[in-house]
């Protein structure tokens, strides 16, 4: 039966190579997963022959909730997608539903100055998590405790904005949930101020650490045109050395307005594209980052400033009905392009099919690739490196 | 290239009948293609010096509702040097059995990211990949029944006499 075939080709593959080498899973538990990842190594000893990755432990059936739900009731399902970066997944999605419904352009700019403020706050989170969980994977305990603890303040400047720690349910279809509270500009500047200083300290501690550079220099290098053959993106592909970056490229909302470099891979301690490229990336994009959030506190608290009768709801439109088409929208999440494919029939305020393309699926989907015949102490430094969120590869 | 271009540029490769027609109200143009030509088609954009494809974004596999009985893949091709986008679509007529799933060719022999959302699209529509290396399922397990995203498809109640609440 053909259908069957496939399954039973690995199943063969699973009983031939036990008999041959050994095989080892690793995880769904194993904590340099993080998460619910299963990876079946085929091993020569401390060889890695071949690695198969199960994933699906944390499928929530997104695209079909989606297909049940309106619009902005999909909102938060979108926040579950990469939990670690939760206001960049429904900023792409509200994004191509305005594109879709022709409001976009009438959006206040004090509301895209705080998406992207608040988006911003929240990449410097997930990459603070990609730093730190990357540091403990390979033996660096410090670094993800110092992580954490400048994570901290990201959470609650966002709780104070929203309400939630991780899920945020912030930016709507049409504006915002609330306006952000007062005082928030504020200690958001304490925040980049207090930050700023911590952040060299953190490369000091393990961008430099000669441990840790040998650790991933040299290690499970990504060839360019690999990379974009199996998709990847974000800091993978920029590791990999190709200054490809949507914020610049697209442009989206108002991100033409701000200045930014964009990091790559340049292969300091070793070749382009290895480990230590692809934390190097994500180490410079903080900073860059931080540079953005300070230019966007200055427009709001000059000629952006908060009014008495400003209100975030304004433009949110009484009936979300796009006229029927096929819509994708692309922007840079945390992790890379993160895209949702909506198709709609024009009468209802549900999308007959919504597909969300997620960056973590693709940067997963390499790993075969690039960790065959490497030591099974790399293919942990490996797996840290494309920081990948369960949540966003299963949905 | 504009949309237009392309489509002369295809239209010149692979004779008119290899495009069986465009989608231009949305926003985004679609070209639709005759599913047995896509691997050409999609070689051809990737090689050819005036568009560099290279980049697939996004590979959606489609059930166009329980009436039209009709299955579709979507492909979302980026160009890297260009910075331009474009989508292909390719559809055919099946019906809703479960052991006659619409066959269309695999596009992984042209890009290596259509190998795991080409999986995703078999799991959860039940589209079936021509010359794909390793078609199982990906996201749910691999003795599930039947295939989520199809319009007709009934929760299931029981998995392995489990109840599922």
């Amino acid at each position: 039966m053909k259908y069957t075939q496939a399954l039973e080709n690995y199943n063969q593959k699973i009983a031939h190579a036990a008999t041959e080498d050994m095989v080892l899973n690793m995880g769904p538990q194993h904590p340099s997963t993080h998460g619910v990842l299963r990876l079946e190594l085929i091993t020569d000893g401390e060889i890695v022959k071949e690695v198969i990755p199960h994933i699906g432990y944390l499928h929530r059936c997104f695209e079909k909730h989606a297909e049940l739900l309106t619009y902005q009731q999909t909102i938060p399902f979108t926040d579950r997608l990469d939990y670690l970066a939760s206001m960049n997944n429904s900023h792409a999605f509200v994004m191509g539903v305005e594109r879709m419904m022709g409001i976009d352009k009438d959006i206040p700019k004090r509301i895209e100055y705080i998406r992207v403020l608040v988006c911003e706050l929240n990449r410097i989170g997930s990459h603070l998590i990609a730093i730190g969980t990357y540091g403990i994977d390979i033996g660096a305990f410090t670094p993800f405790l110092w992580c954490f603890r400048d994570r901290e303040h990201i959470m609650g400047m966002l709780e104070w904005a929203s309400g939630s720690r991780m899920l945020y349910n912030y930016i709507w279809v049409g504006g915002l949930f609330y306006d952000l509270p007062v005082g928030f500009e504020e200690r958001c500047r304490e925040f980049v101020d207090y930050f700023k200083p911590k952040m060299v300290e953190l490369n000091q501690l393990l961008t430099d650490n000669q441990v840790f550079i040998n650790r991933t220099a040299n290690v499970g290098v990504l060839p360019l045109d690999v990379a974009i053959n199996y998709g990847c993106s974000g800091p993978m592909l920029r590791g990999s050395g190709l200054k490809w970056d949507l914020r610049r490229i697209d442009g989206y909302s108002v991100y033409p307005e701000l200045e930014f470099d964009v990091p790559v891979g340049k292969g300091e301690m070793g070749t382009v594209g290895d480990c230590w490229d692809r934390y190097k990336v994500r180490a410079d994009e903080i900073a860059q980052s931080l540079r953005m959030i300070e230019q966007c506190l200055d427009r709001l608290q000059k000629e952006l400033k908060r009014t008495p009768d400003f209100d975030p709801r304004a433009k949110l439109p009484r009936k979300t009905i796009p006229k029927a088409q096929d819509y994708y929208v692309r922007c840079e999440g945390a992790k890379g392009e993160l895209g949702f494919y909506f198709m709609t029939d024009g009468k209802s305020e549900i999308p007959t099919r919504v597909k969300a393309r997620a960056p973590s699926f693709n940067n997963l989907s390499v790993l075969p690739e690039i960790a065959k015949g490497v030591m099974i102490a790399d293919l942990i430094a490996i797996v840290g490196s494309i920081d990948f969120v369960l949540g966003e590869v299963d949905r | 290239m504009s949309f237009d271009d392309i489509k002369a540029l295809l239209t010149d490769k692979f004779g008119a009948e290899a495009i069986t027609g465009e989608e231009t109200d949305g926003l985004q143009p679609a070209l639709l293609i005759d599913p047995d030509r896509i691997v050409e088609v999609c070689l051809e954009l990737r090689n050819n010096p005036g568009t560099y494809f290279d980049f697939l974004s996004c590979l959606t596999g489609v059930d166009y509702g329980v009436e039209a009985s009709r299955f579709g893949v979507v492909y979302h091709l980026a160009s890297i040097p260009y910075q331009t986008q474009l989508t292909l679509k390719i559809s055919k007529e099946n019906n809703r059995e479960l052991n006659e799933l619409p066959a269309f060719p695999s596009v992984t022999s042209v890009y290596k990211t259509a190998d795991w959302h080409e999986r995703e699209a078999y799991d959860l529509v039940g589209i079936f990949f021509e010359g794909h290396p390793d078609l199982r399922r990906i996201l749910l397990p691999d003795d599930w029944e039947g295939y989520p995203l199809r319009k007709d498809y009934k929760t299931a109640e029981y998995y392995k006499g489990i109840k599922i609440d």
